[in-house]
């Protein structure tokens, strides 16, 4: 069995099997599944990095009558980074999603909702079928509106149903984009899509897919659904969804502006991506600023920080031949999505950290934690320093690439952006800091975190900053059947 | 003749579903809603998608129908108020609907007519003859096999809304029918008709219209005519055997994918030879599954208090 499909294929089958087995059985083999589909992952990139991309007909049938998935460079990446934010998630809900303390609905359901997560996210990451893509989005969509009703407050309720109307619309503009696709041109595959005769309906078409994708990807001002809904899901389910849910629609938008239609990526277009993309930047970290829970605060920051991901879309191959490399912004800007997702993922569970030893996320009960808890404020103190985009960090290579690529191709506005949205990020994740390190306060904790859980948050901060430290390998890897556009720009 | 008939379809569903989305209470848009799915089911009809049309009835019609009827029974014993009326975010949502179905019906208008791929040359391999069966459980059986998974997701999201002190309680609400009477009557008469039928449903829907979900859904129907007319019991998460009745249809899917490339061929390919026994296997298995996973869904999580008709 190749790693590919062990890769599409094992999440599915534990997601099954920890929904079946016996409850005493549940965790250990969670965890066991955990680490196969890791290794399976690992095999995968060492796979697509010595011998380039891996292709896999489903059923032996290529497009346009079968389903074509392809493991590029991109789509490892992703799949390694999801690997190990899964990983680290899993290691942290065996603390927190015992019985014990979660109560037997969320111990039981937690498992296999995980799992399907996974199964869906990796089938978005490889596939090449729009339609598929499409299957694969709503599978990503039940199950993270099932994880964020997983706390079982009526606030979490509330804000998993706007979620859950937010992600329908976004489904069904997407569909409806789809549906023009394959009438105009009978195919499905992007692979064929990008050797396509242009037809009159394909602006529409990509048009309707991008606002749906948008929708899901929480881009302002369709962000209104993400704080409430990641700040009230329990902090392994926030890890998921900030981390891991909108980098899938993310990477399909990628896949359509660079790779099925660049012929279609007008000037306006591109600023009519870019200019929410900024707002975003802005507005979630201004809003970040002045809230009072820990939660709320990483919450707003993720909305910024999916910001800078559209910025790809102006600067892609940015005065590509001013540069040392090629493909600095479109990098850059995968990049950031890997840094933000192993960031945040550490921030949530070291707030599920903080939550479980005093019972509350805000500022003014966390203030001395650092103290009690020294390894979880590390942990937050790193991945703060990646999402400021602060150097040795991934963060920073990120805003490194994305920055170099503006100034190259003369679109100094989104360097004053990057800079500006990096400050941002240093005040909103000053107030956190200055409580978790104060020196006058001393909290009796509810009860003792194990070492083994506080090192999981520290992992995935150490990570992010070794991403910026060794950066080479991972570069080298994204260039692995990287869209021609990548480096000429769109 | 035909012409008129379509004329006549096609103003009923437009004036169904502004009856449906236009004000005048939540009862009456669920009934405009039900209505509305017969007749797109109908349209479906005319425009040949015959699977289509059965899966629109069953579902978009008959189990969402229920689904809606039953949470708006819930609404009236909570004496749930309607919210007030708030045309502020009315008027956006129309406008865009709009501008939608105009952009859709342009695009109608400026594509040419579709060319989807040739299937002729590659039907004698997929080893059923129905296309739209060969499409769902050879060609493209990746996509059947993530939608079966997706039920399985929704019903787990479902799940997740009970309270924890209801967990081990008996799914759905408790229903009550009178000894003798009309439901009590309607649940031993309906069943046996309904379970051939369905069998019927997956059984032909090889070669002809049916199949999986179309039959699934008719069996889900059964089930729940048997819960709430009290023939059978409701089930609770606790048993292993609904569980694994959940899973059974993806489990199958999945090791006659995984046997595919465990015996050289591609992920989830079939040999000509063994396909058509394959698909059936998968088709029956899928098919338990999904009436297990219907009937559940509508009938909710647990601790959904008392239900009488």
């Amino acid at each position: 069995m190749s790693a590919l499909v062990a890769v599409l294929t094992l999440p599915l089958v534990a997601a099954l099997g920890v929904f079946v087995v016996p409850a005493r059985l549940r965790v250990p083999m969670a965890l066991a599944s955990a680490a196969m589909i890791t290794g399976a992952a690992l095999a995968l990139c060492v796979t697509v990095a010595r011998g380039g991309p891996v292709m896999l007909m489903a059923g032996g049938w290529a497009p346009p009558i079968g389903i074509a998935l392809r493991a590029d460079g991109l789509a490892a990446a992703l799949i390694i980074m999801t690997a190990l934010v899964m990983g680290a998630v899993t290691c942290a809900a065996w603390f927190e999603a015992s019985p014990a303390r979660a109560g037997p609905r969320m111990a039981f359901g937690f498992w296999p909702l995980m799992l399907l997560l996974w199964g869906a996210l990796n089938a978005v990451y490889l596939s090449r079928d729009l339609f598929n893509l499409y299957v694969g989005l709503e599978l990503i969509s039940l199950a993270a509106v099932a994880l964020a009703a997983l706390s079982g407050t009526a606030q979490a309720f509330a804000a998993a149903l706007r979620y859950m109307i937010f992600a329908l619309a976004g489904s069904l503009l997407y569909l409806a984009g789809v549906v023009l696709a394959y009438a105009a041109h009978g195919t499905l595959d992007i692979g064929l899509l990008t050797a396509r005769t242009p037809a009159q309906g394909d602006a529409l078409a990509l048009g309707l897919m991008t606002a749906g994708l948008l929708a899901k990807t929480a881009l302002f001002p369709f962000h209104v659904w993400l704080p409430p809904a990641h700040a009230s899901a329990p902090a392994p389910a926030s890890a998921l969804l900030s981390a891991l849910v909108p980098k899938a629609s993310f990477l399909i938008l990628m896949r359509l502006w660079f790779e099925a239609m660049p012929d279609l990526a007008t000037p306006a277009a591109l600023l009519a991506l870019a200019v929410p993309g900024a707002a975003a930047v802005l507005w979630g970290g201004v809003l970040a600023l002045v809230q009072k829970r820990l939660k709320l605060i990483i919450a707003y920051s993720t909305v910024a920080q999916l910001g800078y991901m559209f910025l790809v879309f102006p600067l892609a191959g940015g005065g590509g031949a001013a540069q040392p490399w090629a493909a600095g912004a479109w990098t850059g800007a995968v990049f950031h999505a890997l840094s933000h997702g192993l960031a945040k993922a550490a921030m949530f569970l070291a707030a599920g950290i903080y939550i479980a030893a005093v019972g509350s996320d805000r500022l003014g009960d966390l203030r001395g934690l650092a103290r009690a808890l020294p390894m979880t404020g590390f942990a937050f103190a790193l991945a703060a320093i990646t999402l400021m985009g602060l150097p040795p960090s991934g963060g920073f290579t990120a805003k490194y690439l994305l920055m170099t690529s503006a100034f190259a191709a003369g679109q100094w506005p989104w360097a004053l952006l990057l800079a500006g949205g990096g400050l941002l990020a240093a005040g909103y994740f000053y107030r956190p800091m200055v409580a978790l390190f104060a020196r006058d306060a001393r909290v009796p904790l509810l009860r003792s975190i194990p070492r083994a859980w506080q090192s999981v948050p520290l992992v995935l901060a150490v990570l992010s900053i070794m991403l910026g430290l060794l950066s080479a390998t991972p570069f080298d890897l994204l260039q692995v059947g990287r869209p021609p556009p990548a480096s000429e720009g769109l | 003749m035909t012409l008129a008939l379509d004329l006549a379809l096609c103003v009923l569903i437009l004036g169904v579903a502004l009856a449906s989305v236009a004000g005048g209470g939540v009862f009456r848009a669920v009934i405009f809603f039900i209505t509305y799915g017969l007749f797109v089911a109908m349209a479906w009809a005319r425009l040949g998608a015959l699977d289509v049309a059965l899966a629109e009835a069953a579902i978009g019609a008959g189990l969402t129908g229920v689904l809606l009827l039953a949470a708006l029974g819930r609404l009236r014993r909570m004496n749930a108020t309607s919210p007030p009326h708030r045309t502020g975010l009315h008027l956006p949502a129309a406008f865009a609907g709009a501008a939608l179905a105009c952009a859709l019906g342009w695009a109608w208008f400026a594509l040419p007519a579709p060319s989807p791929p040739d299937l002729g040359p590659v039907m004698p391999q997929s080893g059923v003859g129905n296309r739209v069966t060969a499409v769902l459980l050879n060609f493209r059986a990746w996509d059947t096999l993530l939608e079966s998974i997706v039920l399985l997701a929704a019903l787990l999201g479902v799940w997740m809304l009970a309270q924890d002190k209801d967990w081990t309680a008996p799914l759905g609400p408790r229903y009550h029918a009178q000894a003798g009477g009309v439901l009590a009557s309607f649940g031993r008469l309906l069943p046996p008709v309904g379970l051939a039928f369905g069998v019927y449903l997956v059984w032909a829907g090889a070669d002809s219209t049916g199949g999986a979900f179309q039959g699934g859904t008719v069996l889900a129907a059964v089930g729940l005519v048997a819960l709430m007319s009290n023939v059978m019991r409701p089930p609770r998460v606790s048993q292993g055997v609904l569980r694994a009745a959940l899973v059974l249809g993806p489990a199958v899917f999945l090791c006659a994918g995984l046997l595919a490339t465990a015996s050289g061929g591609a992920f989830l390919s079939l040999s000509p030879a063994l396909a058509k026994p394959v698909i059936l296997t998968i088709e029956v298995a899928l098919t338990i599954s999904i009436a297990v996973t219907l009937a559940l869904l509508v009938i909710g999580a647990s601790g959904d208090g008392e239900y009488a008709p």
